[in-house]
């Protein structure tokens, strides 16, 4: 507790500031992460609290996470999105720290020093395991590096990728990340030219021999994962032929049910029809083949003869099962259940589409099963039974809260239900608000003491419009910068 | 010059054609009035004019609707909730993009919309927008995997 002693005349004021609740310091926020999740806290957090400073942390020199480095390059409308977070970042209440990584630079005990609230937005950067024989042959690689490496992502660059070695690529999965894979690999690479795509995927989708890809998904078409936008795009492809078996349509009342609860299942499954019926009428000409291949599930990457490169994958029938008893619902959803017939699918690539998973932080709680930190409508739980059932001031928000699923859009319902917490708890005293924090100034000491430059949102501005430039002269919207140094050069380059 | 004595009131030939425009705009029904409810029930009445989308009038009049996609029918963050039925049959059919978009609108509704792609005409004059709720339904183990 402070006081504060005026005289003022004859009278000797005395401020006592900090008993009441509600009478604080301005809240001084921490967001690790600058992709939608993060910046929608942002945006809501500084509407919510009109004195409200928040940083920004983010571990690359480039913010807005998987709008940048996601989402597929024949898909700018969906990133138009990055116009709203800029406005977001423009704010004098608002900081981004950029080639900052939590973790390696700062801990999570600095930043409860630092602020008073601080919010892990980190996202999902690794991946669900098949957990089958011959996950680690060469020509076996995650969507998710695949796509940063298309993206443009400096860790995509790890990526040893061999798209002439094999006509046939086989993605397990079939959610919209597949989608965007297969997409990628078998659109016409002129569709690609003006994209803001990476220069090295370019340049190696045009030598690809990648003609034939197959999606292969454990259940039916009434529960494939994609949704209709992304399926209707692909099923209009010119030169594309696109197959799905008109057994594999077969639909059970369980599925009824499921496509009467559930929409977008309903709209798919209703594409996928009108996919079988084209592919039984499409004349066979095209050079490109898309095949749907429906309740298989995989049971091992076999080898090819040099005992080291991918050479098929062994798929098992399954049986969908688990829903439904004697015509009533006992579960939400079908099971995909092996049936012991095993058929062998042949290919030189495959491509790992099943889900991504967060990454555990030290100093913050983790639930290895799920894939994400603990937590009740954004706070998050304390690892051992302790006097609170929370960690004081830490919450979470988006893909690292809920797990890997959902839209860009579904963050902002998201961050407002963190926000509703975060106002909540202030309300009751159980932040440190009292406290006056060394918050952006405090942070800066730690970083110059350890001698780590951080880039500002200015700088990505420039990153930005060097990215642009570039682009002009190749007729692309933007040409990216892949390689961190380059990026931190460019950054660098101009200093007012 | 023409002086004209209307309803007490002493009308320059210039006044005269400024008097004539308003009644002419206000017989053609150039704007129409909407409402917007927000989560927390409270409404908000603005004058939208014939031809805007109700995204652009929400923006325009400060009013918390958010449109990521700026009206590309990539996002479904402008969803809107029709209030009244028989305002909801006057829209015309969603396109296949729209309703693409509207299977992944959170708390969907029977009479759900994209604001980017409702149109102000004079029949939708009194229309009223809802702004869907947001609920605690995050459960991570939900049985229904959403896409991305």
């Amino acid at each position: 507790m402070m006081m504060r002693c005026k005289s003022s005349g004859n009278h000797l004021w005395v401020q006592l500031r900090f008993f009441c609740n509600k009478s604080s310091y301005p809240l001084h926020i921490c967001i690790v992460g600058s992709g939608p999740a993060g910046f929608y806290t942002a945006d809501k957090l500084m509407k919510r609290f009109g004195q409200a400073k928040v940083n920004m942390l983010e571990r690359l020199p480039t913010p807005f996470g998987l709008v940048r480095s996601g989402v597929a390059p024949d898909h700018p409308e969906t990133k138009v999105v990055v116009n709203q977070f800029s406005r977001v970042a423009a704010s004098d209440r608002f900081s981004l720290i950029g080639n900052v990584s939590l973790g390696k630079d700062v801990s999570v005990e600095d930043l409860r020093k630092l602020y008073h609230v601080v919010v892990f937005a980190y996202g999902a950067e690794s991946d669900r395991e098949l957990g089958i024989k011959g996950e680690d042959l060469k020509g076996v690689h995650s969507a998710r590096e695949f796509v940063w490496w298309y993206n443009g992502h400096p860790d995509g660059l790890k990526l040893t990728l061999d798209l002439e070695r094999t006509d046939t690529a086989v993605i397990l999965g079939q959610g919209n990340v597949a989608l965007d894979a297969a997409r990628i690999l078998l659109r016409p690479t002129e569709d690609l030219m003006q994209t803001d795509i990476a220069e090295h995927a370019l340049a190696a989708l045009r030598r690809s021999q990648v003609r034939k890809v197959f999606l292969v998904g454990r259940r039916g078409p009434v529960q494939a994962a994609c949704t209709a936008k992304e399926l209707r795009e692909i099923l209009g492809i010119k030169g594309l032929n696109v197959f799905v078996q008109e057994a594999d349509l077969v639909t059970s009342p369980a599925d009824m049910e499921e496509m009467k609860l559930n929409r977008s299942h309903k709209r798919v499954y209703e594409l996928f029809t009108k996919a079988a019926m084209k592919s039984l009428s499409e004349s066979v000409g095209n050079e490109k083949e898309l095949h749907f291949v429906f309740f298989r599930a995989p049971s091992a990457i076999l080898p090819c003869d040099d005992k080291v490169h991918v050479g098929g994958v062994s798929l098992e029938k399954t049986t969908l099962q688990g829903m439904m008893d004697a015509g009533q619902i006992i579960n939400g959803q079908q099971l995909a259940v092996g049936t012991g017939v095993f058929e062998e699918l042949a290919c030189g690539l495959v491509l790992k589409s099943i889900g991504y998973k967060s990454k555990l932080v030290a100093g913050l709680p983790f639930d290895l099963k799920k894939g994400v930190i603990p937590n009740f409508q954004g706070r998050v739980l304390n690892d051992e039974a302790q006097n609170s059932k929370y960690e004081k001031g830490l919450y979470v928000v988006g893909w690292l809260k809920r797990g890997p699923t959902g839209i860009i859009g579904t963050n902002m319902i998201c961050a407002e239900e963190v926000v509703e917490s975060i106002a909540q708890d202030l309300e009751q005293g159980l932040l440190t608000s009292f406290l006056d924090v060394p918050g952006y100034f405090g942070l800066l000491e730690l970083l110059q003491d350890k001698a780590i430059q951080f880039l500002s949102f200015d700088d990505w501005q420039k990153i930005n419009q060097e990215e642009i430039r570039r682009g002009e002269l190749k007729g692309k919207i933007r040409e990216k910068i892949v390689r961190t140094e380059e990026q931190l050069e460019v950054a660098r380059k101009v200093r007012v | 010059m023409q002086h004209i004595w209307g309803k007490g009131v002493l009308l320059h030939s210039s006044n005269l054609q400024t008097l004539f425009r308003i009644k002419r705009q206000m017989r053609k029904k150039r704007w129409i009035t909407v409402t917007f409810v927000d989560k927390d029930g409270d409404e908000k009445i603005i004058k939208v004019p014939i031809g805007m989308s109700m995204l652009e009038a929400a923006h325009k009049n400060d009013v918390e609707l958010e449109g990521a996609c700026e009206g590309s029918l990539a996002c479904s963050t402008c969803h809107v909730i029709v209030m009244d039925d028989d305002y909801y049959e006057k829209l015309p059919e969603p396109i296949d993009e729209e309703n693409d978009m509207l299977d992944l609108a959170f708390g969907l509704t029977e009479t759900s919309r994209l604001g980017c792609q409702v149109i102000a005409k004079p029949e939708l004059d009194g229309i009223r927008l809802a702004l869907p709720a947001a609920t605690r339904n995050f459960a991570v183990d939900g049985h229904v995997p959403k896409p991305h």
